[in-house]
């Protein structure tokens, strides 16, 4: 009897001990989390229904009356246009640029199953950008885009005669430029990725396709893109929402902070700009709210899109 | 005798590289190599060009971009470390990230731990709370965050250490930032190690902490790693979060990214250009100091990462 209160009581204390661990271990992260990740998400639904402006000290409540607002502001729907061409473009060109290198560093060597001389090196320079702020890369582009013979890209053009190119003030050009930026820092970290990916694939797999007589289009279009799906569906919904969370580059680089006249801004300054710059919190945070559900919609029309059988190797 | 039967492999394996090689010369690799080293130009000449003009004086840098400097001007260096403050700037993102890091990691594995291999009641809801915050863009939170940031700050006491304009309030604000990706990352890690070992631990009448620390977190040093580079590079290159927590009255404060940003946008025309580049060369060249030796591991980290 005394046994068996002792025996209980032992395991009184283990799970009393256990407790005490848990709880000492998550609360510290879970508190923190919870007053600056959760709360701030949450509050920014009910931010977006009132007409706050930050100095009033008590924000009235509007309903939907931001997003009946947002409805008929031109610069917003310009920003979301330009996010959606973002959203389409951006992914294409890394994907496809970085699914072609990486495809050449891996097969492109004397036979199919062998890389290229030089891969790793081209591996190593290739991530380069990948490890540069954004920021610091849109001020670097700045200097590179400068529209007379002192930037980079203009100064060979003018020595030729041609006229120089508004990489960054010209407004049927600045968003390309955007775009060109964006790819350019992308693509060294799809390219590592996808030639993890096409590591894995077993080199048996080449050699008979070779043996069958398959040419490299063949190889490329029938053994690796298939086993590397997974990995270029990743990509995908990452280059995605990178697309949608634009910022830095476009309110670094560019005239006006998403200029020339509006030409190239996107969601994210705008949401900035209504909240920092014009002080409309109410506002900018129905624009996040929009932003939200954006990005939403987009990973769940991606997964659903890209949904296929699944190869096994 | 001895030379003679020991050339013979030698010379075989020679000619069979050569034929390797000449193989590899054929006009498909010439094409590859041609289409990446146009890549590894476009990587490499922007940067380089940035660095030659980070020596040039200011009429060279407006004259015709491809030239080179006459004499290379080290004191647009100097000028950029003193006067426009990117000492200052690197010495606040070495302490932001540096306490942001390691405090995501502290905080990171303890609860990814628990989540991991405890059972209790809620832990499940607890582990998709913090797992729910990698779908949400940082946007949306971004005007609350302030108002957040900005309360915490009149808290008694501790309120000037973690308020608006601190390193505190950006601390703590990048490690609950990184803490769903961490979370996320490390209790996937942390459920498949063996429990054997820890099993016999708690035999020998080790405590719960004890383990995780003695046991657990040596075993999950590959996941670690990993995930201290994602955390690192992120909360380094962060400019966004500082942007709206560190005013314009703290450019004491103001990390590197923020710092250089406003160099070239808030500087007009009678910007120090030469400057300018001096202090963009110094915000590349130790990241990509940094990067050429761990590139193994970074390259590693950041893919592993990306997939899971």
């Amino acid at each position: 009897m005394a046994d068996r209160t002792r025996r209980s009581l032992t395991a009184n204390r283990a799970a009393f001990t256990r407790a005490r661990f848990i709880i000492g271990f998550l609360a510290a992260p879970v508190l923190l989390y919870l007053i600056y990740v959760i709360s701030p998400y949450a509050q920014a639904f009910s931010i977006a229904m009132t007409d706050w402006r930050g100095v009033s000290a008590a924000p009235g409540f509007v309903g939907l009356a931001n997003f009946q607002r947002l409805l008929g502001d031109g610069v917003f729907w310009t920003a979301v246009r330009h996010n959606g061409l973002l959203l389409v473009l951006m992914p294409i060109g890394t994907l496809v640029i970085a699914l072609f290198f990486a495809f050449l560093l891996n097969a492109g060597g004397s036979t199919a199953a062998s890389g290229v001389f030089g891969a790793r090196f081209y591996r190593v320079v290739f991530f380069f950008p990948q490890v540069l702020a954004v920021a610091i890369v849109a001020v670097l582009f700045q200097q590179v885009f400068r529209p007379d013979e002192s930037g980079m890209l203009n100064a060979p053009l003018i020595a030729l005669g041609l006229e120089p190119v508004g990489f960054l003030s010209d407004p049927g050009v600045a968003l390309w430029s955007i775009l060109g930026v964006l790819i350019w820092q992308a693509v060294g970290f799809y390219v590592v990725l996808f030639s993890a990916g096409m590591a894995s694939i077993p080199r048996e797999l080449y050699e008979a396709a070779e043996i069958d007589g398959a040419g490299r289009g063949r190889l490329f279009f029938r053994v690796t893109l298939p086993l590397l799906w997974d990995t270029v569906q990743v990509g995908w919904i990452y280059l995605g929402i990178a697309a949608l969370d634009v910022f830095a580059i476009v309110w670094v680089m560019t005239a006006e902070h998403g200029g020339p006249d509006h030409a190239t801004t996107v969601m994210a300054a705008e949401i900035y700009r209504n909240a920092f710059q014009y002080f409309k919190f109410g506002y900018a945070s129905a624009m996040g709210v929009v932003l939200f559900f954006f990005t939403v919609a987009f990973a769940a029309v991606a997964l659903r899109l890209s949904r296929r059988e699944r190869v096994e190797f | 005798m001895t030379s003679q039967a020991g050339s013979q492999p030698v010379a075989l394996a020679r000619s069979a590289a050569r034929e390797r090689r000449r193989r590899v010369l054929g006009p498909l690799a010439g094409l590859s190599h041609a289409a990446l080293l146009v890549w590894t130009a476009l990587v490499v000449v922007p940067i380089a060009w940035t660095f030659l003009a980070s020596v040039k004086t200011e009429d060279e840098i407006f004259g015709s971009a491809w030239s080179l400097p006459a004499v290379p001007r080290w004191d647009n260096w100097a000028r950029a470390w003193e006067q426009a403050h990117v000492g200052r700037y690197m010495l606040n993102s070495v302490v932001v990230v540096g306490l942001g890091t390691a405090g995501t990691m502290l905080l990171g594995s303890m609860a990814a731990y628990v989540l991991a291999r405890y059972r209790f009641r809620g832990d499940r809801a607890v582990y998709l709370l913090f797992v729910s915050g990698l779908a949400f863009p940082v946007y949306l939170a971004l005007t609350p965050l302030f108002f957040v940031v900005r309360t915490m700050g009149s808290l008694p006491v501790i309120g000037p250490l973690i308020g608006l304009d601190s390193y505190g309030g950006l601390v703590l604000v990048y490690i609950a930032y990184s803490l769903p990706f961490t979370v996320f990352f490390l209790s996937a890690f942390f459920r498949t190690l063996p429990g054997a070992v820890a099993e016999a631990a708690f035999v020998d009448g080790a405590s719960h902490a004890r383990v995780f620390f003695q046991i657990m977190l040596p075993l999950a040093r590959p996941g670690i790693v990993s995930i201290t580079i994602f955390n690192v590079l992120g909360q380094w290159n962060q400019y966004q979060i500082p942007l709206v927590l560190l005013s314009g009255q703290s450019k004491d404060k103001w990390v590197l990214t923020q710092g250089i940003a406003d160099i070239s946008t808030a500087a007009g025309y009678d910007a120090d250009w030469a400057a300018l580049f001096a202090a963009l060369s110094m915000a590349i060249l130790p990241m990509l100091v940094v990067y050429t030796i761990f590139q193994r591991q970074i390259q590693a980290g950041l893919t592993a990462g990306a997939l899971k």
